[in-house]
Order: C-alpha cells, then sequence, then structure tokens
C-alpha cells in the first residue's frame, strides 16, 4: 500500500460520495444530506490529493501557496455565499461556472508547458513511451477549448442576468457562419497541433474558443437564460473531464461527466417546457421575429384594484400564485409569502404553480419562495397542478406572461405555439400583476389579459402585494 | 342609458334579474336604473334597499334597456319601445313565436340562456349558475322528503347507515348535487354518458358509474345528446340493478331543444324501497323518470316519493337573484367597452352575436355555430396524424443515428491507446450514471441541484494542485490561480448550497 494507491482509493470514494449527493437531491427529505455528502468527497479528494503532491515531493514553497490558494479562495467563496441574496442566484452561479471555466484553461495550459513545452522531460519520455503523447497534445486543445467558451459564456451570462450587459440578444450577420467557423477554425487548429505542437497555436485556439464563447451566450436572450445557465453548467462539467483525461485522473473525468450528464439533462427538461429544440436555443434568436400578426385586435383589458383583489382572496376558497421573473425582480415573495399565510390562517387553500422555465434559473423560484418560508409541499409544479386550475376561484399571476400565455396553446401562428404553458385561465377569476402592458420575453402579446375572467393590477409586483395585505379584512 | 329591472309577471317566479348589489355595480358602469314597484319582494330585496343603492323605483318597462329573468309579459312587451334592448331567459329554440313577436316590435332581444359554452362567456351563463343552485335545492327537497338522516351515524341509540344517493346526469347540476349530497354525509354515485366527467365526479367525492358501452360521446356544444338504442338498453340496466338499494335519485339529464330523455321507468321505480326519494330536474320538459309530475309531488303506491319541482332555483329567490344579477353584470360589463353607459352591440363578438336573437327588426336565431371548449378534442385528429407521422420517421432516424454512433464510438475506442480504454470506460459509464441519477431530481430542487454540481465541478482543483510546486515557475503560478478559483468554487457551491437547502421548510 503506497501513497499512490491510496489515493487512488480514496478518488473511487470520493466519486462514488459525489454520485451519492447527487442522488440524495432528488428528495427534499434526504437533500441536506446529499449536501454533506457531497462535501465529504470534496474532503477527501482533495486530503489524498494533497498527500499524493507531499508524495511526489512537492516543493515547500509550492505547498504554501496551495494553503493560501485554498484558504483566500474558500474565504472568498464563503463570503460570497453568504451575502448573496436569492434573487441573485443566478448570477452567482453563472460567475462559478465562469471560475470552472478559467481553472480548466490554466489546467491545460499548465499541462502543456509541463509536457509539450518542456518542463517535465520525464513525463514526456514516459508518454512517449506509451505512445500516448499526441492524445496528450489533443486533450490540452479540448480542455482548454471546452474551458473557455465555459468562461466567456459565464461571463456574458453573469453579465446579462446582473444588468451588466444588455439582456437582448446580440445579433451580429451570419451569427450561425460566425459558429460554424469557429468550430472547424478549432478542429483545423487541433489538427495541426495534433502533428506539431507549438505554443502560437494553443494561443490561437484559446482566443478563438474565448470568442466563441462570448459570442454563443451574448446572441442568446434573456428569457432563455435557464437554458443558458444549465447548458453552461453543462459545459463546467466536460471541462472538468477533460481535465481529467489530460491529467490521467479518473476521479476528475467521473465528477466532469456527472456535471456534465447533470447539465445536459436540465437543459433538456428547460428546452422541453418550452418547447424547443436545444440547437434553436443555442443558435439564439428567439422573439426576433416578434409576431407580424400583433396588430391584431385583443380587446379591452380590465383594470382592478388592490381592495377589490383583498376582497375577492378573502371570500375565495381556493387561490393558486403563479409566479414569473416579475417576482424575483420586485422583490415581492415575502409580501407574497405573508400573504399566503394570512390567507391559510383564515382557512383558503393556497398552491403554488411554477412553470419550469420560470425565472432565471431552473428552479429558481422555488428557492425564493423557500427563502421567504413558503412550505414546499404547497409549491407544485406545472404537470402537478395543470389540471386543477379548472376549479380554482382566483388565480395571481404574478410578474409572470409568456408562461400563462393561451396562445401557446390556441394559436398555431405564435412564436411559442405548443409550449406547455399553465392554464391559469379555466379558474374563475384571474389576476395579473405587471407593471405595464408591455409584452413578455418572447416578445409575444398575451391574450389572457383581455379575458372576461382575468383583471390587471398594475404597478410594482412587491408594492401591490403589500396594499394587498393592507387591505384584508 | 337606463336600466330597467322588470317585476317578473310570470305566476310563481320568486326571482328578480337585479339585486341592489348588482344594481350598485351597472351605476358604477355609469347607467340609471329604474326597478318596477316590489319587483325584489319575493326574493327578500326592498324598494329601499334598491333605492338605497341608486335606483329609481318606477316603471322598467320604458327603459333603454330591460332586463328580466324570464320573457315579458305581453303588457310589459306593449310597454317597451321599439329600439329597446331586452336581456332574459327567452328560449329561443322553443319560442319561435316570441321571437317574431319581439323582432315585429322592433326590440333588441339578448337571450341569457344562448351563451356559447366558451369559457370566456362562462360568466354570463346564467343556465350554469342556475343549475348549480338548483342542483343544490333537490338535495335539500330530496333530504327534506326523506325520513332518515344523510350521513351515517353511531349513536347510544343505535347505529345509522348513511344514504345513498345516485346522480343521473353530471352537468353543473348534477356536480352540485354530487357536492352537496357528499358534503351532508351520503354516499354518492354519479352516472353520465360522457367519460371525461369521472374525474370531476371524484374530485367532490362521489363514485363514477360507467355504463358498460362503446358508444361514450363527444359533444361539440359542450351538452349532452341523445343516445343510441344500445347504449340506452345498457343504462337501463345499470338503473335497474343500482336502484333498489339506492334511498335518493336525483335525475338532471337535458338535451337542448328535445324532451328530456326517459331514463327510469316505471317498473323501476316500483323497484325502490319504501321511503326513497326521487328529484326529477328535468320534470319541466318531459321529464326523466316516469310518473313525475312538473312542480308536483307525487307518491307512488309503493311510497316512494317523486318531486318534479320546476322552480329550484327560485326556491333560493335571494342567491338566485344574485347569481343572475351578477351574470347580466357581467354582460353588460362586457357590452360597455368605454364604461360610459353605453351599452354597444358587438356584431363581431362571438359571445355577443350568439345571444343575440333578434335586432332591427329580424330574428338572427340560430346563431353561426360557435366550437366550444368541450370540443378542445375535435381539432387534435387533424393534428395529430403528421405529429405521428413525424414521429415514425423520428424513430426510424433515431435509429440509425445510434447504429452509426455507435460505430464510430467503437471505431474510435478500437484504435485509442490502452490507457485512454480505461478513462473512456470510466467517462461514459458516469455519464449514464450521471443521466439517470439527475433524471429524478425533484423539479424544486433543481437549483441546489445546480450549485453542488457547481461545486464538485470545482474538483478540477485536483489538477491544478498535482501541477503546482513541480519545478516549473510558471506552472506554478498558473496552477495557483487555478486553486485560487476552483477553491471559490467548491467552498462557495457547498455554502450556497447548504444556505438554500436549509431554506426549504414543510408545512
Amino acid at each position: 500500500m503506497t501513497i499512490e494507491s491510496i489515493a487512488q482509493a480514496a478518488y473511487l470514494v470520493a466519486a462514488l460520495l459525489f454520485i451519492f449527493a447527487l442522488a440524495s437531491l432528488s428528495k427534499h427529505e434526504t437533500a441536506k444530506a446529499g449536501n454533506a455528502y457531497g462535501m465529504a468527497g470534496m474532503a477527501i479528494a482533495l486530503a489524498a490529493t494533497v498527500a499524493l503532491a507531499i508524495d511526489r515531493q512537492i516543493e515547500t514553497v509550492g505547498l504554501i501557496l496551495i494553503g493560501v490558494a485554498m484558504v483566500a479562495g474558500g474565504a472568498i467563496g464563503i463570503w460570497r455565499a453568504r451575502v448573496v441574496e436569492m434573487t441573485g442566484m443566478p448570477e452567482l452561479i453563472a460567475l462559478l461556472h465562469s471560475f470552472v471555466g478559467l481553472a480548466a484553461v490554466l489546467v491545460g495550459w499548465s499541462g502543456y508547458l509541463l509536457v509539450e513545452g518542456g518542463g517535465d522531460p520525464a513525463e514526456t519520455a514516459e508518454l512517449e513511451a506509451l505512445g500516448t503523447l499526441g492524445i496528450h497534445h489533443v486533450e490540452v486543445f479540448i480542455g482548454v477549448v471546452i474551458g473557455a467558451v465555459t468562461f466567456t459564456g459565464s461571463i456574458v451570462a453573469y453579465g446579462k442576468l446582473s444588468g451588466r450587459l444588455k439582456s437582448n440578444p446580440m445579433t451580429l450577420p451570419g451569427k450561425t457562419i460566425l459558429n460554424l467557423g469557429a468550430l472547424a477554425t478549432i478542429v483545423v487548429l487541433t489538427v495541426w497541433f495534433f502533428w506539431s505542437p507549438q505554443v502560437w497555436l494553443l494561443v490561437a485556439v484559446t482566443l478563438v474558443a474565448l470568442a466563441l464563447g462570448w459570442h454563443l451566450v451574448a446572441s442568446i436572450g434573456g428569457g432563455d437564460m435557464p437554458v443558458v445557465v444549465s447548458m453552461l453548467n453543462s459545459y463546467s462539467g466536460w471541462a472538468a473531464a477533460a481535465s481529467g483525461f489530460l491529467l490521467d485522473n479518473d476521479l476528475l473525468i467521473v465528477t466532469g461527466a456527472l456535471v456534465g450528464a447533470s447539465g445536459a439533462y436540465l437543459s433538456y427538461i428547460m428546452c422541453r417546457a418550452m418547447n424547443r429544440s436545444f440547437l434553436s436555443v443555442i443558435s439564439g434568436g428567439f422573439g426576433i421575429e416578434a409576431g407580424p400578426a400583433d396588430d391584431r385586435d385583443y380587446g379591452e383589458h380590465r383594470e382592478t384594484s388592490a381592495e377589490q383583489v383583498a376582497e375577492l382572496l378573502w371570500e375565495a376558497d381556493s387561490v393558486i400564485i403563479a409566479p414569473g421573473y416579475g417576482m424575483a425582480v420586485a422583490q415581492a415573495q415575502y409580501g407574497v409569502a405573508e400573504l399566503t399565510r394570512r390567507l391559510r390562517e383564515h382557512g383558503t387553500s393556497v398552491r403554488f404553480a411554477i412553470h419550469p422555465v420560470a425565472g432565471r434559473l431552473p428552479g429558481h423560484m422555488n428557492v425564493l419562495l423557500a427563502e421567504a418560508k413558503v412550505p414546499y409541499d404547497i409549491v407544485l409544479e406545472m404537470d402537478e397542478i395543470n389540471g386543477d386550475f379548472a376549479g380554482t376561484e382566483v388565480v395571481l399571476v404574478i410578474g409572470a406572461n409568456d408562461t400563462v400565455n393561451p396562445a401557446a396553446e390556441t394559436d398555431p401562428g405564435s412564436p411559442i405555439a405548443g409550449m406547455p404553458v399553465l392554464r391559469v385561465w379555466q379558474s374563475d377569476d384571474v389576476i395579473v400583476f405587471k407593471r405595464s402592458m408591455a409584452s413578455g420575453y418572447a416578445g409575444v402579446q398575451n391574450p389572457l389579459f383581455f379575458n372576461d375572467n382575468s383583471a390587471m393590477l398594475f404597478g410594482d409586483a412587491k408594492d401591490r402585494v403589500e396594499d394587498i395585505i393592507r387591505a384584508l379584512p | 342609458m337606463i336600466i330597467g329591472v322588470l317585476k317578473e309577471a310570470a305566476a310563481g317566479e320568486s326571482r328578480v334579474s337585479a339585486t341592489p348589489s348588482t344594481v350598485a355595480r351597472l351605476i358604477a358602469l355609469g347607467y340609471a336604473v329604474i326597478v318596477d314597484a316590489d319587483a325584489g319582494a319575493a326574493a327578500h330585496f326592498t324598494d329601499e334597499a334598491y333605492a338605497g343603492a341608486g335606483a329609481e323605483i318606477g316603471v322598467a318597462a320604458g327603459a333603454d334597456i330591460v332586463m328580466g329573468i324570464n320573457a315579458p309579459s305581453v303588457q310589459q312587451l306593449d310597454a317597451m319601445r321599439s329600439g329597446t334592448t331586452l336581456i332574459s331567459i327567452l328560449g329561443p329554440a322553443s319560442n319561435p313565436a316570441l321571437l317574431d313577436d319581439l323582432a315585429h316590435r322592433g326590440i333588441t332581444a339578448l337571450a341569457m340562456d344562448a351563451v356559447p359554452r366558451i369559457s370566456r362567456a362562462q360568466s354570463l351563463d346564467v343556465l350554469s349558475s342556475m343549475a348549480n343552485i338548483a342542483g343544490y335545492r333537490a338535495v335539500i327537497e330530496a333530504a327534506n322528503a326523506f325520513g332518515r338522516f344523510f350521513t351515517g351515524q353511531v349513536t347510544a341509540a343505535g347505529k345509522v347507515p348513511p344514504a345513498k344517493v345516485l346522480v343521473a346526469g353530471v352537468g353543473v347540476a348534477g356536480l352540485a348535487a354530487i357536492g352537496t349530497a357528499g358534503g351532508m354525509g351520503a354516499i354518492v354515485c354519479a352516472t353520465d354518458p360522457r367519460p371525461e366527467v369521472a374525474d370531476q365526479v371524484e374530485s367532490l367525492g362521489g363514485e363514477y358509474l360507467a355504463v358498460a358501452s362503446a358508444d361514450t360521446e363527444v359533444s361539440a356544444t359542450g351538452y349532452a345528446k341523445e343516445m343510441s338504442q344500445d347504449y340506452n338498453a345498457r343504462a337501463a340496466a345499470l338503473y335497474a340493478q343500482q336502484l333498489p338499494d339506492t334511498d335518493i335519485l336525483i335525475t338532471t339529464a337535458l338535451i337542448p331543444g328535445r324532451p328530456a330523455p326517459r331514463l327510469v321507468t316505471a317498473p323501476m321505480v316500483a323497484g325502490m324501497r319504501r321511503g326513497s326519494v326521487v328529484v326529477d330536474m328535468a320534470a319541466a320538459s318531459g321529464g326523466n323518470v316516469e310518473g313525475s309530475v312538473p312542480g308536483e309531488v307525487v307518491v307512488t303506491p309503493n311510497g316512494v316519493t317523486i318531486i318534479g319541482y320546476t322552480d329550484l332555483p327560485g326556491r333560493m329567490a335571494s342567491q338566485a337573484s344574485q347569481f343572475f344579477g351578477t351574470n347580466l353584470v357581467n354582460l353588460v360589463t362586457l357590452m360597455t367597452p368605454g364604461k360610459d353607459g353605453i351599452l354597444e352591440l358587438d356584431w363581431d363578438d362571438v359571445v355577443q352575436r350568439s345571444i343575440t336573437v333578434t335586432r332591427d327588426g329580424e330574428v338572427t336565431w340560430p346563431p353561426p355555430p360557435v366550437q366550444v371548449s368541450a370540443a378542445a378534442a375535435a381539432p387534435a385528429p387533424t393534428a395529430a396524424a403528421p405529429v405521428q407521422a413525424k414521429r415514425v420517421v423520428s424513430t426510424r432516424r433515431r435509429f440509425l443515428r445510434v447504429s452509426v454512433a455507435s460505430v464510430v464510438l467503437l471505431l474510435l475506442v478500437a484504435a485509442s491507446p490502452a490507457a485512454l480504454r480505461v478513462h473512456l470506460t470510466v467517462f461514459a459509464l458516469a455519464i449514464v450514471i450521471g443521466y439517470y441519477v439527475i433524471g429524478s431530481v425533484h423539479h424544486a430542487l433543481h437549483t441546489p441541484l445546480m450549485s453542488v454540481t457547481n461545486a464538485i465541478s470545482g474538483i478540477i482543483v485536483v489538477g491544478a494542485l498535482l501541477q503546482i510546486g513541480q519545478g516549473v515557475p510558471a506552472i506554478t503560478v498558473i496552477a495557483f490561480v487555478a486553486i485560487l478559483l476552483a477553491s471559490v468554487n467548491v467552498f462557495g457551491g457547498f455554502a450556497v448550497t447548504r444556505r438554500m437547502l436549509s431554506m426549504f421548510s414543510k408545512s
């Protein structure tokens, strides 16, 4: 038993703990335990790796640097995690993705300097003997490319989500050609690098991949961010897996594949919830062609007041609240939770209907409502609750638009046709909280607002909800 | 414009088409309201209450818009001017003579019983709102005539079994009856030719009894239609089997424009237990039950009470008036887009077109057919066919794609060096595990899932840890930065997940 073999065993245990962690996250009851498994796995992996590094005669200065980097990084990470607002969660996650991406780029570059750059001739000779030196070149490239795309893509996503960049899609002429051209360039450079590993090729491919990541996400609109964030999550996993191939490390491969598969699956769920193919989201441009049929006359919308809504809610036996991104923007979740509590004490059945793409992150609404202490067992997802709207007296639509648009079911010409939506219009009364009559992210007019059983409550969602709470008897 | 609220002329009609609270809403829309003296007396709304809501007490028939529950009497019609808009139940399908008369008088007539069954028009649908009341009242009447409890009880004076209630026809009235009887503690069963109502029955706590027949129905109008001979025979068998141990039978089966279907024959009634009660809600249109008399209560020789009241909503006049009045307010709101007290008839609006039975001296009944929400299944088959075809193609294409991918993968792996093959094996299996593990994650936990995967993808730190301090300064610097970034990820990801998960709580 050597340090090397113990480290291998530790990696296996860590990998299993990670799988266990993800599996435990499938249910509320076991989710906390899942997080603990993840932390345990990470601790084991880190300890084993440091031991391995010491065993490989690491320089003392290297050991000190490890300590400094981990303490500093850990402190920053924990500090950010403490102070982040739950509404700001999408930005934080996008930013964290960018770190993984950049780390993968750096690991790739180190790998190049170590082997191809002549940093460790012994290692180079060993790879030569095994006949995997060419493979190593390709692995460096793949790791750097995926890492760089993840890095800039996540930076742009972060910028869009935090409002530092405009969230509407950037439309360069021939953007699909640009993307395909970049991919082709990367392939050509990879082949070239395989035959003759020169440093300028690595620089070039890094730059091309950085540009590609930037352009990919910049041309996707803010409304598609749930898909983009989970897609970047997936990329960050593949970047880790690529590093694992590069470093001959199964733990990295397993973990990267787990994360990559999980992100891909989430993207798939999000795309299905919008009835769109993954490729059409990636190639961007949703909602640019703002329906030519939009000069149609939808009739008049009806306006209501907070007092009337309060009265309606007090009389009702069953209420469903359908929140959207607007609730997060207005920070209305606390007011909504308070309203829910008051109504439930009054004996009203209050439930929440969450569309899979509500918010800017998969599950975003659930986190916000949980933060505001709304019990999770009354927060239901679309498939669980869609059949119940018909028997419900009042539905409050708070800051949601496209996810409750009946045109998705009734108007085959609508840009969102076929997207599954919350059938709020089947209830007796629908109250729509909205800042103005502007259309949603998809740029599609919403006939729901003009239904006879719909009434609009204009203004900031937070203020309006508080007005309603004040007006309750 | 002025809205007039008629005192109902029909004998025994206790409802009124507006209550003080709906009058106030009409006034808020910009109208003036005149109410006939004593119009609401039978429904316990006094003239003072109407005056208090802002109405004038006077002669309603002279107003620009005249509202009533039923069609006005000849005297009332005579008092109305040409150009008046009349809103009430008119029965356009069975009263062609009335429509001709109204057209001749130049009255624009809106029939509240012709509202199409689309979700947008639900708030105007008096048939639904009245049926709801009638269904409730039918149970109350049955309970009144029934000599036992509805709910089962175990008392010191002995044990009481719950009453068994059978509801035939699950429309709005049937559902209201199911809910009411269930709420009173009875065991409720219901039957209907439309199998899709089974869920609705069960949602109210009733049990749905299906008639074993292929002849189920999808109706394009939202109402029931006549059934075939075979179906009727099987339904009769169901009733014959159920009725002997049924305490209360409530029948609600109506077919628009036709006599009510005869569901229960005299021999079946004779098979019921002494003391049982039958409420035939269709008595006015011929009756579902043989032996029912419209407006009367009869007791059969074997002691079964058959209630044939035709004024069930009118027996709850206050409630019925409030619902009816609200339906009318909703209609007037729809037709007053400017909220300025000017009624505008929008001929392009399918709801308004459907209920308008006379206009400008012409009979405009029947309206063009409206496809209603109940028939949402109808356009689906046309759409389904191409989808089906597409799916077949894509299955084949998918198979092809899988085959090609397998071959390419096989060749790639076979050509790769031994060291790489081991990694590829691990890689492929981990992807599959990841896919299945994530597939079962609860939707609400997607954000924590994402932050955990984020944290563990910080495992890339392992790579940098092994690269640092290997004697090349440039690598050490790069690896240092990588460790720093990845550590932010690891610690930040786990910490934020922990914070999020601690917020999720159950009620």
